[in-house]
């Protein structure tokens, strides 16, 4: 660690770990609600637990963006942090806040929970990923301030690099895209419209951003390839994310009540969304290839290649399979969109925050660049474990759609949906073994970090 | 990459493409906004189907179903619930019907609760939606 503020990370990451072991709890239940339909009915309803998972997901994400760019901001500003007190203040206000909120949603009915927190006054609630109350959302608005002034003031006063600057554009937009949530009308065509200016320009946009700069940042520090080819590739890619990304939100806007001409705009743009995280893939085994060290830390390289890879593949490959307006009109919202999303969030989020934590952790924990030799095997045990499964998942719940999408849309002789839902059981079912398989995985994880041992020498 | 393509090159493709394209979803967002009122049934927006979204809300109905192919994918498409059920007094009489402890081994509602006014309500903010222009979406009766 090479300045002392980039302390203020570890607890972001921390968190973001406990929270995230939660989250895939909260995964294996909804499994298991799939296929044993009244499990813990009615006391944890199936909505419920579904809110807990995605919320859990999307706070512990932010909770590692937060750590990354606490850790990394420094590092590329050659400068102290701004406000490391602020930063500390911060995280509490947020973990509390979010506790706080899942709570809400577990010990009290969802209207009840409305109630108390006043969502009358300014109803935002309901709504898909957005579920939280409102006055959480304010508080994230404010913590997102918080954190945006810290990582501002302090790149401001420091050396302006690319990496930290694409980060900072990535973190910026993903808190004004936010501010979206807050727009709720009657309409129900107006309200998905600008929701999804919250969620696909998060995902397949400014996202995007802060993973590329992210994984920029890991691989000149475990490569050693010179900065400059690094952040020409890092502009490429995200050019191309956002010349494909934004108007690529047409995808959505099929068979929600917009224009017909977003058929056209969405599959041809959406179509093109694969490229940056193709180029994503290249990007990282070129780095890794022409590498000029070979750093110690072998786990958090596994990483970097594994995120450039399980996107490519979840975001990029399992997009594109339904993205054609054509084919998404048999296929729009069923186990495909389900498939899609899991591998996705797991090859492009989960996996980037997990290839930060695995980079900087050692260094948050006073080692000198890496955790001992039989902490990364066990660390890449967990790789395989939770990224095969996760293919596995991936792989269950897209034949349960296609499956699915035939059955229920695509003969002469349509089914109801709770009658396809029970012929294609078996592959929940194997869903379910997968996911058991991902939590034993993301354990073993949590437990690499309590392996000792001396640390290996840079070879 | 080549040393032909420079880093400011790229920069300003990043810039450059990304303000244009972003501009470009800005004038088809306004176009779109023109063009919604032939679409998305507005006319048929009351009080009453103001409120009922707001029950649908507050229910987090989306945390189980889908809404125009959007939300979870445990229990049926509710988009063309109306036409599917055929009358709101279908909608709402299934609502109200839903045992308290669920049904062994199977997927079941919740019981809501709800009052006679916040049933009509959203059983009324179905309808609406059911009659938004989605493009023929869904294929056929069962979403």
């Amino acid at each position: 660690m090479k300045y002392q503020s980039q302390a203020v990370a570890k607890p972001y990451f921390i968190a973001a770990i406990g929270l995230f072991i939660g989250q895939i709890v909260f995964g294996v239940i909804l499994g298991l609600q799939y296929v044993v339909g009244d499990f813990l009915f009615p006391e944890i309803p199936f909505n419920v637990a579904r809110m807990v998972h995605t919320n859990l997901l999307i706070v512990w994400l932010l909770f590692g963006f937060m750590g990354a760019a606490y850790y990394l901001v420094p590092e590329e500003s050659e400068t102290e942090l701004h406000s490391p007190g602020l930063a500390i203040l911060t995280f509490w206000i947020f973990l509390v806040a979010g506790a706080l909120t899942v709570l809400g949603y577990l010990l009290v009915p969802y209207a009840s929970l409305a109630e108390m927190t006043g969502n009358a006054l300014l109803p935002t609630m309901g709504r898909e990923f957005l579920e939280q109350p409102t006055i959480t959302k304010l508080g994230i608005v404010v913590v997102a301030l918080a954190f945006l002034f810290n990582i501002g003031m302090t790149i401001l006063k420091g050396r302006k690099t690319v990496v930290s600057l694409v980060l900072l554009i990535g973190l910026v937009g993903l808190a004004v895209f936010f501010l979206f949530s807050f727009y709720n009308p009657d309409n129900l065509v107006k309200d998905k419209y600008y929701w999804w200016w919250v969620v696909h320009l998060w995902v397949e946009g400014v996202w995007e951003l802060i993973l590329g700069s992210i994984l920029a940042f890991v691989l000149i520090k475990t490569t050693g390839v010179d900065r400059e080819v690094i952040e020409k590739w890092l502009y490429v890619i995200i050019a191309m994310t956002l010349i494909t990304g934004i108007i690529g939100t047409g995808h959505h806007y099929y068979w929600i009540g917009t224009p017909e001409y977003w058929q056209w705009w969405g599959s041809i743009f959406s179509a093109m969304e694969p490229i940056p995280f193709f180029m994503m893939t290249v990007f990282a085994f070129n780095m890794v290839n022409r590498r000029r060290r070979n750093h110690p830390n072998q786990a958090a390289v596994l990483w970097a290649l594994g995120t450039a890879v399980m996107a490519f593949l979840g975001a990029g490959v399992w997009g594109f399979m339904h993205t054609l307006a054509p084919i998404n009109y048999y296929t729009h919202g069923t186990q495909i969109t389900a498939a899609h999303g899991h591998m996705a969030f797991y090859g492009a989020y989960v996996m980037i925050v997990i290839t930060m934590i695995s980079y900087a952790m050692p260094m948050l924990r006073g080692r000198n660049a890496a955790n001992s030799g039989s902490s990364q095997v066990v660390e890449m045990w967990s790789f395989w474990l939770m990224t095969v499964s996760m293919v596995f998942i991936t792989l269950f719940l897209t034949a349960a759609g296609v499956l699915q999408t035939y059955i229920q849309r695509y003969t002469d002789d349509p089914q109801p949906f709770m009658v396809v839902q029970e012929k294609i059981e078996i592959f929940y079912w194997m869903r379910e073994v997968a996911g058991v398989v991902f939590l034993l995985g993301l354990i073993l994880y949590a437990m690499s970090f309590f392996v000792g041992g001396a640390e290996p020498e840079e070879a | 990459m080549s040393q032909t393509f420079t880093k400011s090159m790229a920069r300003n493709i990043f810039y450059g493409g990304s303000v244009f394209f972003f501009l470009l979803f800005l004038a088809l967002t306004f176009d779109t906004n023109s063009a919604m009122p032939d679409r998305d049934n507005r006319d048929a927006i009351t009080e009453e189907v103001a409120l009922g979204k707001i029950v649908w809300e507050e229910n987090n109905c989306i945390g189980c179903h889908t809404l125009l192919g959007e939300g979870a994918y445990f229990a049926p498409e509710l988009g063309n619930v109306y036409k599917r059920l055929g009358s709101t007094e279908a909608i709402k009489g299934f609502i109200r019907s839903r045992p308290k402890e669920g049904i062994p081994g199977r997927r079941s509602m919740p019981q809501f609760n709800l009052s006679e006014e916040e049933l009509n309500a959203v059983a009324e903010f179905l309808k609406y939606a059911s009659e938004i222009n989605t493009a023929n979406w869904p294929p056929n009766i069962q979403g």
